[in-house]
């Protein structure tokens, strides 16, 4: 009997910790997979950061350190370095990359630093129970915007694909989503090219994908993948932003 | 074995190089700044990796990166960016990664000053971040030491899986001595199989981590490495005892204040005074066996020091408390002189002998 469908070698056959309709569990496949298909996991090690997926060291096959908030980008740095056969991801949540690790990020992607990025935007901090995040949206409601995100007071979300894709050092800055099977299907494409680059050494590579968390934006899984299709993505619209791949073939 | 005349700063850098440390990650401040320009200078030249982050924190962390991959790695700087890497020196001890961080001291707190101070000690000995833990910490005293102690904390970094610091101040930073280098290559890199190098389909996983929400488990990891810090309080203290065998007076300093303190020494032998001094090269752990043994004939103990007084407290610690100690300092970049030691060592033993 054929085989046709099993849990990747990468990922391991642990229970998650994540809540019902958590996005992370997709993602977290997603990237096994491509670890997989790429025949890379024995040479890759995974830089897990502070948020929801922290513990995502317990998920993942491949080697993995987890690096203090918002460090990722430096201590993937400081591996991918040491090792250079090595292929070296992070990934990371809106509050560790946009808001405490802002420095870390812009400046591993300024120097092209070979490493793939895994940016999970849910425009909310997850594991301290629902805050504002650098990626909420204007007016949304969260523990710490109780009356809705002023931006006269608390300022705009930073598009992170945007920024980081007036930079040098970028070779992809890709916004994608995994609301529905072609979205899940483009995502896995954007994450195997993010990989592909640091086989082929072309610098930093960061797939965002638009996330939910129901648990804390107080939405059935449904709803919350609804809420994202209406309000998510034409704040931040799926695409490509940088791809040095196509400019070559330009 | 060839000396040559060489900056502290710049030594520390050839030192390390030496000890096979192939990746620097630094960030400039005075009175540091020559290591990490020599480090650029020289890393290309024996194919290493010097990086200049974008901040001390990151730096600390691409060398906790570079730990966890298993490699020699290091930064260096002077006291408010040591400050900055307290957070990475925290969770490399959480994680139990060997590393080396070099801080040439200037005056605090604050922005403080450019000048050679002493006043990190609680710092570096305390261990710097949050958490219960220890650092390695090594005191040296001439461009020498400088040099013998960079692959020492190398060695004992990885021995006991700690991270270690390198305790200097701006005047041993920039001050020329002649050095050889014929022990740095003393203590080559142990085995790492913890390490996060890709496990190549031939082992389980390995994981980094400081991360334990389940508070037995916490305490148990805490405890068990308080266990090994004990095995290196019963085996690294290093210190160097001079003319301490008779004497009714000790003096404790370490780094530059220990060389002012030698001079007052040797003038108060030569006026016949029995004063000796013993001088911490362990600050961590502090060499409180060489203490214990002077109580047989001290009276009394001067710490000396480049701050308002903070490794006095180790020294009343380590006799626990059974002479009286007194302190001869100067702060804020300024360098107690032989004549002010020698003042209070004339005021603590009644005038001359």
């Amino acid at each position: 009997m054929k085989t046709l469908f099993q849990r990747p070698h990468a990922l391991l056959p642990v229970p998650m910790h994540y809540c019902p309709g958590c996005t992370h569990g997709i993602v977290h496949r997603l990237v096994a997979e491509v670890l997989d298909e790429l025949g890379v996991e024995g040479r890759t090690i995974g830089v897990a950061s502070v948020g929801c997926s922290v513990m995502n060291y317990d998920y993942f096959g491949c080697d993995m350190v987890q690096a203090p908030h918002g460090r990722a980008p430096a201590v993937a740095t400081g591996i991918r370095r040491a090792l250079p056969g090595s292929v070296v991801f992070t990934y990371q949540g809106d509050g560790d990359l946009a808001a405490i690790g802002t420095a870390e990020t812009v400046h591993a992607a300024t120097r092209g630093e070979n490493i793939t990025v895994i940016f999970i935007n849910n425009a909310i901090y997850g594991m301290t129970g629902g805050q504002m995040a650098p990626t909420s949206l204007p007016g949304q409601v969260t523990q710490t915007t109780p009356y809705g995100r002023d931006v006269k007071t608390a300022g705009y979300p930073v598009r992170v694909c945007e920024m980081l894709s007036t930079l040098d050092g970028v070779a992809l800055a890709q916004r994608v989503t995994v609301d529905n099977i072609a979205h899940i299907r483009q995502a896995k494409a954007a994450i195997r090219k993010a990989f592909e680059n640091q086989l082929a050494g072309r610098g930093y590579s960061i797939v965002e994908v638009l996330s939910t968390c129901p648990t804390n934006w107080g939405m059935t899984p449904q709803e919350a993948l609804q809420g994202l299709r209406d309000k998510m993505i034409p704040y931040y619209p799926l695409g490509v932003y940088k791809d040095v791949t196509k400019e070559e073939q330009a | 074995m060839e000396k040559i005349l060489m900056k502290g700063n710049e030594a520390l850098g050839e030192a390390a190089i030496r000890a096979g440390c192939r990746h620097f990650f630094g960030y400039p401040i005075t009175p540091q700044t020559e290591l990490a320009a020599y480090m650029s200078k020289m890393m290309p030249k024996v194919g290493g990796t010097y990086l200049q982050a974008e901040s001390e924190i990151a730096a600390v962390n691409m060398v906790l990166g570079a730990a966890a991959a298993g490699v020699r790695a290091m930064t260096s700087s002077s006291s408010p960016g040591v400050s900055l890497k307290g957070e990475g020196i925290s969770y490399m001890a959480g994680s139990d990664l060997p590393a080396l961080i070099i801080n040439v001291q200037r005056g605090g707190p604050g922005l403080g000053g450019i000048q050679p101070s002493q006043a990190d000690y609680w710092q570096a000995t305390r261990g710097g971040g949050h958490g219960d833990y220890h650092i390695l910490v090594l005191a040296p005293s001439t461009v020498q030491e400088m040099v013998d102690l960079v692959s020492l904390a190398f060695h004992l970094a990885e021995t006991y899986r700690m991270p270690a610091m390198l305790l200097a101040d701006g005047m041993l930073g920039q001050m020329m001595e002649p050095v050889s280098f014929d022990e740095t290559d003393k203590y080559p890199p142990l085995q790492k199989p913890w390490a996060a190098s890709g496990h190549g389909g031939k082992r389980p996983h390995n994981v980094i981590n400081s991360l334990y929400l389940t508070p037995q488990t916490l305490e148990n990891l805490v405890v068990e490495r308080y266990k090994r810090y004990e095995i290196a309080k019963e085996k690294e203290q290093r210190a160097e005892c001079f003319e301490t065998s008779d004497a009714e007076l000790v003096l404790v300093a370490y780094g530059a204040s220990a060389r002012v303190a030698r001079s007052a020494v040797m003038q108060a032998r030569q006026e016949g005074l029995k004063v000796g001094l013993v001088r911490p090269i362990t600050l961590w752990p502090f060499p409180e066996k060489a203490l214990k043994d002077t109580l047989s004939t001290a009276k009394g103990y001067l710490a000396v020091e480049m701050s308002m007084g903070q490794m006095i407290d180790d020294v009343k610690l380590a006799i626990e408390c059974q002479r009286p100690v007194e302190l001869c300092s100067r702060t804020g970049g300024m360098i107690p002189t032989p004549d002010e030691v020698l003042a209070k060592i004339h005021a603590m033993m009644g005038g001359k002998a």
